[in-house]
């Protein structure tokens, strides 16, 4: 595998593959040395076009664990604000030889067009409201850690899926996992035929109990503006996950940052039930394990244990 | 009101055992065709006819003769955005697809919203065109959508008709007084349909390729209730109306309901959406798919080709709308609306629905230049006495497009890569050869 641009380059196989070695990679986290030399002298290019805090910082942390140089470029204060082209700026950085870039943008399509243009290899980290792989396999680890297989699992996805593009990349990794999935949301927010995507549509909570995880997304306040929905306090009213609604045996997931009181209430975000902290602790191993993916195909590569070594004591 | 062009000598021509299809004169067998002076001298049996000393031959054996080619509906860019199109380029494409006149559109920068402007443009023509074009006004200064154009004297100054394309007259009031006004010039006015507050951001067609993609989507009932609004306009205020590229299963509809209660409405529809729907932005995000109206579906497809067939859409128009490639080379939601069409409007819709036995050949050669009498202008025929304005094409050469090079300036074909079937080899134009493909040109030296 090349690039990762979409959850659709990816087979079942590949995904428990990359799954199983980020589980392998969790043992380096707890190392008081958190460091592995698998990349070393690999160069990884961070070129985020969009505002992001954790899924910047967890590419930038899974990189140096594997020893990799990093470059961070943020399209803020550099060239891209005297009008240069994403053409121009990738052709630019090219130049420094990266070995992998990592992409987000506001524009749907964008990562594949980058790789297109770049010898180097290009992980999506968000393209628009299309997909964002990486987050949709960190989910499946998250949710595998727990409950071992996705197979058979019912998982509502709640909120507003339209503007998502956690939601699409998430219902296709899920539904390739054997698992069932159901969207859930405002009418408004979610978009005309999207069943044809492999899963369930439904407008009301009235059913959520049949589900095994609920993940809800983040609502976001511009959307009133537009009026997708009048009040954030109707939909808080309508979809808000709270813990008269969540059943005890269910799990609570949501790709961050919570907007609190809104798609979800204080007492479930706090709750035991809640995957939310471990969903961050996932986004580093699980993007070490796409990085050494996508580069550990490209030359000879220090090994990495395929399962948890006892450290010495 | 006259079409514009740069003459070139009228030519003495003889195309030898052609098989000549018009379907307006009932022609369809193989003939010798005499052109004198740029008319039609002599219709023959095959080897009947000789070459006047000085005549260039055409070898037509194999090979088909049909009436020249229509488009009401082209952007040449000029002036103001020569870099995509300029006049030469654009006709260049235009003859090169077989087409003996086209209608440009006044969206351009410049608008042409006033009798100077247009006078310019068509001054301009005279020296740079090379088969005759006509253009056409806005209806509202500056494409704004408030302001009646000076009609009357952009009229007097040769527009064939008005139009906003690319965008739509969104005030019913305004194009009420448009109508209104039409009374005056007579001019048709042809309407882009589209109710900017259903399309909103969109960029392509809602449906579930856009729900799959996560790119906004633009409805067609955004079409479609525009056409229901502005027919029922024209209907009030007995106007003439022509509405551009057709795209979705519903305007169909809704242009039939007119037609069928008397509404003087005409339409027309685009090779790609003849051939094309939104499921092709499946197999990766090419901007040169991006076009306003957008891809849509098959149903939507089907329904086009049944008002090809029914009569409900009378003309095929390609809006070929050049773009630089720096415009185009950039994410999806960023790049211009827009696809060049003009040297691949008979092979796409020849290819995909002549071939397949959806369409016969001489519904398609008809509905490729029935645009003419709905802008009142002539209607190209293959018969003594006539101007020459025909082409001649190789159903059976096989090309893949865009492999030889484009004429146009721009390279932004929907059917780049496609390997499509009928290649026009001559285009004769007001009387006058304007274009030779090169292998042909070679081979007749």
């Amino acid at each position: 595998m090349r690039h990762l641009l979409s959850i659709e380059d990816l087979d079942r196989e590949a995904i428990e593959r990359i799954c199983d070695r980020a589980r392998s990679f969790s043992e380096v986290s707890e190392r008081e040395v958190k460091k592995v030399p698998a990349l070393r002298g690999r160069r990884v290019l961070n070129l985020f076009y969009e505002a992001s805090t954790r899924t910047r910082s967890s590419f930038e942390l899974a990189a140096k664990a594997l020893s990799a140089d990093v470059i961070n470029f943020a399209a803020s204060g550099s060239s891209v604000e005297k009008g240069e082209s994403l053409k121009d700026t990738v052709q630019t950085m090219s130049a420094y030889q990266p070995d992998l870039i990592v992409i987000r943008t506001p524009f749907v399509g964008a990562a594949e067009l980058v790789a297109g243009w770049t010898t180097a290899s290009v992980v999506n980290a968000g393209d628009g409201k299309h997909e964002h792989p990486t987050q949709a396999l960190l989910d499946v680890h998250t949710i595998r850690e727990r409950f071992g297989s996705l197979d058979g699992l019912d998982i509502w996805i709640v909120g507003d899926v339209m503007h998502s593009r956690v939601a699409r990349s998430n219902v296709l990794a899920f539904t390739k996992l054997g698992a069932k999935v159901t969207v859930c949301g405002p009418p408004t927010l979610i978009p005309r035929d999207f069943e044809a995507l492999g899963c369930e549509v439904r407008h009301t909570l009235d059913d959520l109990g049949q589900a095994d995880v609920v993940y809800a997304l983040r609502m976001q306040h511009e959307r009133m503006a537009d009026s997708f929905v009048p009040s954030l306090r109707e939909y808080a009213a309508v979809y808000q996950i709270d813990g008269r609604r969540l059943a005890p045996r269910q799990v609570l997931m949501h790709p961050g940052p919570v907007n609190r009181g809104v798609e979800l209430s204080a007492e479930v975000i706090d709750s035991a039930q809640s995957l939310i902290g471990r969903q961050v602790a996932a986004g580093v191993v699980v993007r070490m394990a796409v990085l050494y993916e996508l580069l550990a195909g490209r030359e000879a590569l220090a090994p990495v244990p395929s399962a948890p070594t006892p450290q010495p004591a | 009101m006259s079409l514009v062009f740069r003459h070139s000598p009228p030519a003495d021509l003889l195309v030898r055992n052609a098989h000549v299809l018009d379907p307006r004169t009932g022609l369809d067998a193989p003939h010798d065709v005499l052109v004198r002076g740029g008319l039609i001298a002599e219709l023959g049996e095959p080897g009947s006819l000789e070459a006047p000393s000085g005549a260039e031959v055409l070898e037509g054996q194999g090979r088909h003769l049909f009436p020249g080619f229509v488009d009401p509906h082209v952007h040449l860019r000029t002036p103001g955005q020569e870099h995509k199109e300029d006049l030469d380029s654009g006709t260049r494409a235009a003859a090169a697809g077989g087409f003996v006149a086209v209608v440009a559109m006044p969206n351009t920068d410049p608008v042409v919203d006033s009798a100077p402007i247009l006078r310019a443009l068509v001054e301009q023509a005279r020296r740079e065109a090379r088969i005759p074009v006509g253009f056409m006004a806005a209806i509202t200064t500056g494409l704004g959508g408030d302001a009646l154009t000076e009609m009357a004297a952009l009229r007097s100054a040769g527009a064939i008709g008005f139009t906003d394309d690319g965008r739509p007259v969104a005030r019913a009031s305004v194009l009420r007084r448009a109508l209104q006004y039409q009374r005056l010039t007579g001019a048709i006015i042809a309407l882009h349909e589209e109710d900017p507050s259903l399309s909103g951001t969109g960029v392509m067609h809602e449906g579930h390729v856009s729900a799959r993609l996560g790119l906004n989507g633009i409805p067609s009932i955004s079409e479609s209730t525009m056409i229901a609004r502005d027919a029922s306009i024209a209907e009030y205020e007995g106007g003439r109306i022509h509405i551009q590229h057709l795209s979705a299963r519903e305007s169909v509809q809704a242009v039939a309901e007119a037609k069928a209660r008397g509404v003087r409405i005409t339409c027309e529809v685009s090779p790609h959406h003849l051939t094309l729907t939104h499921e092709a932005l499946l197999d990766g995000l090419d901007t040169r798919l991006k076009m306003n109206p957008p891809l849509r579906t098959e149903t939507d497809r089907q329904a086009l080709i049944e008002g090809l067939r029914d009569g409900t859409v009378d003309c095929i128009a390609t809006d070929h709308a050049p773009h630089a490639r720096e415009e185009k080379e950039v994410p999806f939601e960023q790049a211009p609306m827009g696809t060049t069409g003009l040297e691949t409007a008979f092979a796409s819709v020849y290819t995909d629905l002549v071939l397949h036995g959806v369409l016969s050949l001489g519904l398609v050669v008809e509905k490729l230049s029935s645009g003419a009498a709905l802008m009142d202008l002539p209607t190209p025929r293959i018969e003594v006495g006539a101007t020459a304005e025909m082409c001649l094409v190789d159903l059976d050469a096989e090309w893949e497009v865009g492999e030889p090079g484009y004429e146009s300036r721009s390279e932004n074909c929907c059917f780049a890569g496609r390997r499509v079937r009928g290649r026009v080899l001559a285009t004769v134009a007001a009387g006058a050869v304007v274009y030779r493909e090169r292998t042909f040109a070679l081979s007749a030296a």
